[in-house]
């Protein structure tokens, strides 16, 4: 059941935007299709809803082969990154109106018709703007009113097109928790796309992290964020330190920094680069062994709920960014231009190749 | 199930595309053709005699000669209209404004007709003419008036939005540096208005060139005289000349094609200007 | 500063708003009010009959008005298939199409007639065969409303083609995805969201059909009291001297002219709104001839 996708293909021209896609969604799952601009997570989308369709592979929704069924045939519910509200419909006729196309046979009468559109409104919690416009409602209501439309059919799947990208922050995580609350109530298998990874980890299920067409990992938000898979999923979920040196024999040497490193032990001598989250670092004035890296105190900047530092190495001048909490910094009193000794205290080691994101990525 | 790529999502191309094409087709290629092929059955002789007799060449110098002096007469004027209703404020602008389209909306049989009666020995204006020695209708100097009637609105509406769209800082500045206004005009705003001066000037022209409607009432059709060149197809219509009439339509069709692509090519040129 | 440098000496700004006031007023203004005057100068009963007492003038305003709302209807049809294909779908020859789209507009109106009489009329090339089924093009009210109807193919779909480009796809898509069927989805959701821009074109394209004036000389065979139109019409009087008569009919025609321009400014607003088209050049070529 749910959503299977099958060695789905697509280019656009001679640009291939999907390399041979497998995934599978549950019913009552929340995945997230996680990735940069380009990498074809709106495109899978739009495949899996009908609005494209795949240069080979196969779509099926329900266990049913899908692959050529018309939009609407699909049962599938979709949300627009722009809405797509019919501009010339209030919002009760346009929540109603995939109530209103259904062949006369399979159509429901007026007074039901009805009760599901208040039904729905209540339920996004705008019944009291039925009979406005959608140029008279702001973007988060706008947002509310396209899902309660994509809902009033009841699809056995949903799929939303960077919900949330058009908002502005607050609204946008406001939007989050009730999204994922209303999952909780409506539970169909829902797939929504997004280039934010704070939203993929805090909202999905499960987060599939994509890229130049292909999906580098599918796993729950903890699977993805503490064991990535490659280089490529650790950068994009969040900042990175990045200390580049070789790794041979399970044994990784990055300049000063040597640790074992054991899941590469049948490696040859190979360049590598190990990966340290900036809230993974530890800074201290005093001398913390021959791991810890000197550093000069380049940038302190405190607003937020922890301090980030900007630290530039005194060994090769590259810089390298360390989060502490707000008592630690109290506790130090660190200025800028003081040095410090700074350690990693967990390292992800991942063998150089030609896919090696650029630095620090994070959109 | 493998997929085909040349499914479409948006329904009705076969439909509208075929619909399209087929109407077209019938409607416009069809005749086209019909007229070039005609033009074709003369022979080589026939169809030089036809297209440049002494009668055509008349039309042919009327037609283009009385629709380049309107056309020029048609820029100055919508310069000043286009000017005034864009930079000044006055009682009855937007009245103005609006009627600058009437000439479009206007048959040109109804324009040809009042003018035709205005310009009269015994017209309403033409009556002030008479004692000049001045015979507006019936004379070259009727078909270059009215076809100014009728290029007006183009010259207007070519200059219009590129007037409102200039930005003040280019005459604030020549004004700081001692401009006067004549000066800032010529120097400053007249030349970003070159493009659409020259693109209005190409659609008042073209748009004379085809005139009928309104010519055949002011002009008196006086072959080599005040005789243009649809009337002169028209003519040779009537004497059932039908070779000889689609061997000039032919000449006019290229005629106009070229005007039309001069037209695009103008108005991608001023686009690139306005920028 | 800023109103200073721009502005004209009040001695310049009065001249010239004098001047292009006089300019409208003599090339515009008096012109209309000419054609009041000069039918209504005998006064409203003497002007009626020229109207309606008057068979073959009367006749002629039925046939414009049975002429014009066909070929009116023929090219909305035209004009919103033209406007779907081209604006939703990427094809080979799509560029050919839209400007053969624009190609009435280049030609002058006595070629259109004469393609049209080189095909269909006694001797042309489909003439002889038609004839012989009885089926008269050529001199008769068909051959007007074809006439007509090449003379204002562009305009509709030309204005159509911005307003549905900038609309976008989205709500048609959603639509679809609604479960909606391609027909549903064209009345519930194309259709409004283009009906300004329709409603613009529509009037321009009645302006210019009621107009036409070449194109219809030449294929209708000028027999008065069956194939004149107005315009026609109007021309036959005045060749009969009868100014009165003249000015009656085109006084009618006016009326219809001023009442297009009221319509145009009011919708001209909405359809701005609706689509983010600039002014092209070649939308100015709008009623012609």
């Amino acid at each position: 059941m749910g959503i299977e996708v099958r060695n789905v293909s697509k280019r656009f021209g001679s640009f291939e935007a999907l390399k041979r896609i497998d995934l599978s969604v549950a019913d009552g799952e929340l995945l997230a299709l996680l990735g940069p601009s380009g990498c074809g997570k709106t495109t899978l989308l739009r495949i899996i809803a009908g609005l494209e369709f795949p240069d080979s592979g196969s779509i099926l929704l329900n266990g049913r082969d899908a692959t050529m069924s018309a939009a609407g045939e699909r049962q599938v519910g979709f949300v627009f990154q722009h809405y797509a509200l019919f501009r010339h419909m209030t919002v009760f006729e346009n929540v109603a109106f995939g109530l209103r196309v259904q062949p006369r046979a399979a159509r429901l009468p007026k007074d039901k018709i009805r009760e599901r559109v208040m039904t729905l409104l209540k339920l996004v919690q705008l019944e009291w703007l039925a009979d406005r416009y959608p140029s008279q409602l702001s973007g988060g209501q706008r947002q509310r009113i396209a899902l309660a439309r994509a809902l009033a059919v009841q699809p056995k799947v949903l799929l939303l097109d960077e919900p949330f990208g058009a908002l502005d922050a607050r609204v946008r995580k406001q939007l989050r928790d009730w999204l994922r609350r209303l999952h909780d109530e409506i539970h169909v298998a829902c797939v929504f796309v997004t280039h934010d990874q704070e939203e993929a980890l805090e909202v999905a299920h499960r987060v599939a992290v994509m890229n130049a067409g292909g999906i580098e990992q599918i796993g729950t938000p903890e699977e993805v964020y503490d064991r990535p898979a490659n280089a490529f999923v650790y950068s994009f979920l969040g900042d990175v330190n990045l200390f580049r040196g070789r790794v041979q024999s399970g044994r990784a040497m990055m300049g000063d920094l040597e640790v074992d490193a054991p899941e590469h032990r049948d490696a040859p001598d190979a360049p590598a680069t190990a990966y340290a989250r900036p809230h993974e670092m530890e800074v201290s004035r005093d001398d913390a062994g021959p791991q810890a890296i000197r550093a000069e105190i380049a940038h302190i900047q405190t607003a937020g709920p922890n301090v980030k530092l900007k630290l530039k190495r005194a060994d090769s001048g590259e810089f390298l960014d360390a989060e502490i909490s707000r008592d630690r910094q109290r506790e130090l009193n660190l200025r800028t231009g003081e040095f410090v000794f700074v350690k990693p205290k967990q390292v992800r080691i991942f063998i150089d190749d030609s896919v090696s994101p650029p630095l620090n990525y994070q959109i | 199930m493998t997929a085909s790529p040349r499914r479409r999502v948006l329904p009705g191309l076969s439909l509208s595309l075929g619909y399209t094409v087929f109407y077209l087709s019938v409607l416009v290629l069809l005749p086209a053709a019909a007229c070039v092929i005609k033009a074709g059955s003369l022979s080589a002789g026939e169809f030089w005699e036809a297209v440049w007799s002494e009668r055509a060449r008349a039309a042919y110098l009327l037609t283009f000669g009385a629709s380049f002096a309107a056309a020029l007469i048609d820029l100055f004027l919508g310069l000043l209209i286009a000017w005034v209703l864009v930079r000044y404020e006055f009682p009855g602008r937007g009245l103005i404004d609006s009627l600058i389209d009437l000439p479009l909306a206007l048959p040109t049989a109804v324009g040809g007709l009042v003018y035709a009666n205005l310009y009269s020995k015994t017209g309403w204006l033409g009556q002030y003419l008479t004692p000049w020695g001045i015979e507006a209708a019936y004379t070259r100097s009727a078909i270059v008036l009215v076809l100014t009637f009728i290029g007006l609105p183009f010259a207007v509406r070519t200059v219009q939005p590129v007037l409102q769209d200039i930005e003040p800082e280019a005459e604030e500045a020549a004004a700081s540096l001692g401009a006067s206004r004549w000066q800032s005009f010529r120097r400053v705003i007249l030349p970003s208005l070159y493009p659409a001066l020259v693109t209005g000037f190409a659609l008042s022209f073209a748009r004379g060139l085809g005139e009928y409607g309104s010519v055949v009432f002011v002009s008196g059709n006086r072959q080599y005289e005040t005789e243009i060149a649809p009337v002169l197809i028209v003519s040779r219509l009537e004497e059932f000349r039908y070779g000889e009439a689609a061997a000039i339509a032919v000449v006019l069709l290229t005629v106009s094609f070229c005007m039309l692509a001069i037209i695009n090519l103008l108005d991608r040129w001023s686009r690139r200007h306005a920028g | 500063m800023r109103v200073e440098a721009r502005r004209d000496p009040a001695w310049v700004r009065w001249g010239l708003t004098a001047a292009a006031v006089a300019v409208v007023g003599l090339l515009i203004v008096i012109p209309v009010i000419h054609v009041f005057w000069g039918a209504l100068a005998a006064g409203p009963a003497v002007y009626w009959n020229h109207l309606f007492a008057d068979p073959d003038t009367a006749h002629s305003i039925l046939l414009t008005l049975t002429v014009v709302p066909v070929a009116l209807a023929a090219n909305v049809v035209f004009g919103v298939a033209a406007a779907w294909a081209i604006a939703r779908f990427n094809f080979p020859g799509r560029t050919l199409l839209t400007a053969l789209i624009d190609l009435p507009f280049s030609v002058s109106p006595v070629v259109a007639g004469l393609m049209f009489v080189l095909i269909f009329g006694r001797e042309g090339y489909l003439g002889r065969f038609l004839l012989d089924e009885g089926v008269k093009i050529i001199f008769a009210t068909p051959g007007l409303i074809i006439a007509t109807a090449f003379v204002t193919v562009p305009f509709v779909a030309r204005e159509l083609l911005p307003v549905m480009e900038a609309g976008g796809t989205d709500e048609e898509l959603a639509a679809l995805s609604l479960g909606a069927s391609p027909w549903k989805m064209f009345w519930r959701v194309t259709l409004p969201n283009i009906k300004w821009g329709l409603a613009y074109g529509i009037i321009l394209c009645n302006a210019r059909a009621m107009g036409e004036f070449g194109a219809v000389y030449v294929v209708s065979g000028r027999i008065a009291g069956q194939t004149d139109t107005m315009p026609l019409r109007i021309e036959k009087l005045f060749q009969e001297y009868n100014l009165a008569g003249s000015f009656a009919v085109a006084s009618l025609l006016t009326l219809a002219a001023i009442l297009t321009l009221i319509v145009k400014t009011r919708l001209e607003k909405r359809v701005q709104w609706a689509s983010k088209s600039e002014t092209s050049v070649k939308d100015l070529e709008a009623l012609k001839r």
